[in-house]
């Protein structure tokens, strides 16, 4: 027989408890080593998440089963069509934007803005651990886009959209002849223009303004504060953008729900925003 | 030395320490700090780790392993997803047909399709409490601002993923979700046959961006053919490639973030 070791005397004294058993031992936190073996402290903890997950996957698998329908016909198109359900909030932007920019732009911009974040927050606090207030504008701003935009409008997509991509509450009865009158008008109109040349040009002078012009004048007010030379005005041009387009998806779905705005800007077979 | 009690055996003793289990395993396994070096060093499927880390690493609060939890759902659809490819043809006569086959005549046809479609749903939520966790901790900042861009490549892989699978049952659900979808490569500026610039630049609904998607006008036998391709071999080999690399720069970066 192999020797017979009593774990306990050999493991490094230090190493003895991880979290629970600091408590225990009455060790404060501070006076341990930083250190700790992986193995057996995160092997166990990756094994045990591991076999809680398998578990609960091959449950739900012999629950429930996979969808499948009749299959594909060409001629025969269900009402709604709903793509798979996150892409359901990219599907949602189609009802205030173009498809190029509900499709494609947007898409792109929250790819290329999610990759810019580590290159503009040059915040060197909450580095490696759970803090709000001492980086409450990343924060707040990366809250917004992930639970309103992004959970909140896959929700809607989910529950809330039916056939014609008309708002249900998810008890109604789907009625495919609803009727929802189209009472939405342009802004310009809305504001008395009634050529098409002005109509472009104020759209023109909202949009600009909103994109370029609103960061712009916060440039001029702030630009000498500490914190904006350090930033830096390329930084908070590709921040300060970013930003207002965000801003400007939810403006302009607030102004279609709420005030059945049609769009800001129209340049036909161009750009309706 | 003073003298220690020798101390109650715990549940690891009874187990190893008894007749059946030493005729097993011959020699008992001394757990010395040399050993739990050993132990993930000399693992070929360990050995990723580093052999000690900062303690707060391994607490459930901190990375909330949803990381770890987005590879092994990965791995799950990469081992169903292989039993799926024995029973499927990605035409438009067979593919219906063959998927029924395994929900129906394949034994434990159906619980591999299951695992395969629930695991890539979780992978999609998973990969997203990850971001979600790596953002709250600032753990993209200075030395991990690369590693977060190839996060964020591995997001966008990850749902073209279950998009381009979407479309392979081949049913009514499937066509119609990619049409949707595909409907909006159309739009793209220039590249698109609807899209600004685009007719100028001579785009047409047969040879536009989303002609190249969908290999055709419109989503039939072509399109499961590409996406076929596209799931199994292309967007995969790619996703492996760039994990390796997550993996690789975890550790270059320093391992799993703190505070300093
Ligand atoms: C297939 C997808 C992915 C896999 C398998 C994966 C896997 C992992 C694993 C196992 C870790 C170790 C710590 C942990 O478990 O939290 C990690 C860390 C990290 N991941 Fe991912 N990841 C994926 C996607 C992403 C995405 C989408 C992002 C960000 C957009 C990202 C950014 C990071 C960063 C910055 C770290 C270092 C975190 C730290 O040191 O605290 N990863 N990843």
């Amino acid at each position: 027989m192999a020797e017979n070791i009593n774990p306990a005397t050999i493991q490094d004294q230090e190493e003895v408890k991880v979290t629970a058993g600091r408590a225990r031992a009455n060790i404060p936190l501070a006076d341990l080593p930083d250190k700790v073996h992986t193995w057996p402290y995160l092997v166990r903890a990756e094994f045990i998440s591991g076999c809680v997950l398998l578990l609960v996957l091959m449950v739900w698998s012999i629950t429930v089963d996979a969808p499948m329908e009749e299959p594909a016909n060409p001629t025969k198109t269900p009402n709604p069509s709903k793509a798979p359900w996150y892409f359901l909030g990219l599907q949602e932007m189609l009802v205030y934007f173009d498809p190029w920019i509900a499709g494609v732009l947007l898409p792109s911009l929250i790819i290329v803005g999610l990759m810019v974040i580590p290159y503009v927050d040059i915040n060197p606090k909450g580095n490696g651990y759970y803090t709000f207030h001492e980086r409450k504008f990343a924060i707040t701003t990366f809250l917004v886009g992930f639970l309103v935009l992004w959970v909140g409008m896959i929700t809607i997509g989910v529950f809330f959209r039916g056939p014609g991509w008309n708002l249900f509450m998810p008890w109604d009865y789907w009625d495919p002849h609803k009727v929802v009158p189209l009472a939405n008008i342009d802004l310009p109109y809305i504001v008395g223009i009634r050529s098409e040349m002005g109509a472009m040009l104020f759209g023109a002078v909202l949009v600009i303004g909103w994109l370029a012009g609103i960061p712009g004048l916060f440039w001029q007010w702030k630009k000498d504060s500490p914190a904006m030379r350090e930033l830096g005005l390329l930084r908070y041009g590709i921040v300060s953008n970013l930003f207002m387009v965000m801003a400007g998806v939810v403006v302009k779905m607030a102004l279609r729900l709420m005030f059945n705005i049609k769009y800001i800007l129209v340049i036909p077979n161009i750009l309706n925003i | 030395m003073p003298e220690t009690e020798p101390s109650k055996p715990s549940i690891f003793d009874i187990v190893t320490q008894n007749y059946v289990w030493r005729s097993i395993f011959r020699h008992g396994y001394a757990d010395t700090p040399r050993n739990r070096v050993l132990q993930v060093s000399a693992n070929v499927w360990l050995h990723l780790h580093p052999s000690k880390m900062r303690r707060h690493g391994i607490r459930y609060r901190h990375t909330w392993c949803a990381g770890g939890l987005t590879f092994l759902l990965y791995l799950c659809t990469v081992v169903t997803g292989v039993v799926l490819m024995f029973y499927y043809r990605p035409t438009g006569e067979y593919a219906y047909w063959d998927v029924k086959y395994l929900d129906f005549d394949v034994p434990f046809g159906m619980i591999m399709r299951n695992m395969h479609r629930w695991s890539a749903h979780g992978m999609v939520i998973f990969i997203w409490l990850h971001m979600f966790r790596v953002f709250m901790t600032g753990s993209y900042k200075p030395p991990r601002e690369f590693n977060w861009v190839v996060g964020v490549n591995l997001l966008t892989l990850t749902l073209l993923l279950s998009f381009t699978g979407y479309l392979l049952p081949w049913d009514q659900l499937a066509i119609w979700a990619v049409t949707v979808g595909t409907n909006m490569a159309r739009a793209t500026p220039l590249l698109g046959n609807e899209g600004p610039f685009g007719p100028q630049l001579g785009m047409t609904p047969r040879y536009d961006a989303r002609a190249l998607l969908t290999a055709g006008t419109v989503v039939g036998s072509p399109t499961l053919l590409r996406f076929y391709v596209l799931h199994c071999i292309f967007i995969p080999l790619i996703a492996s490639i760039l994990m390796i690399l997550h993996f690789w720069r975890i550790r270059k970066d320093g391992g799993i973030s703190g505070p300093l």
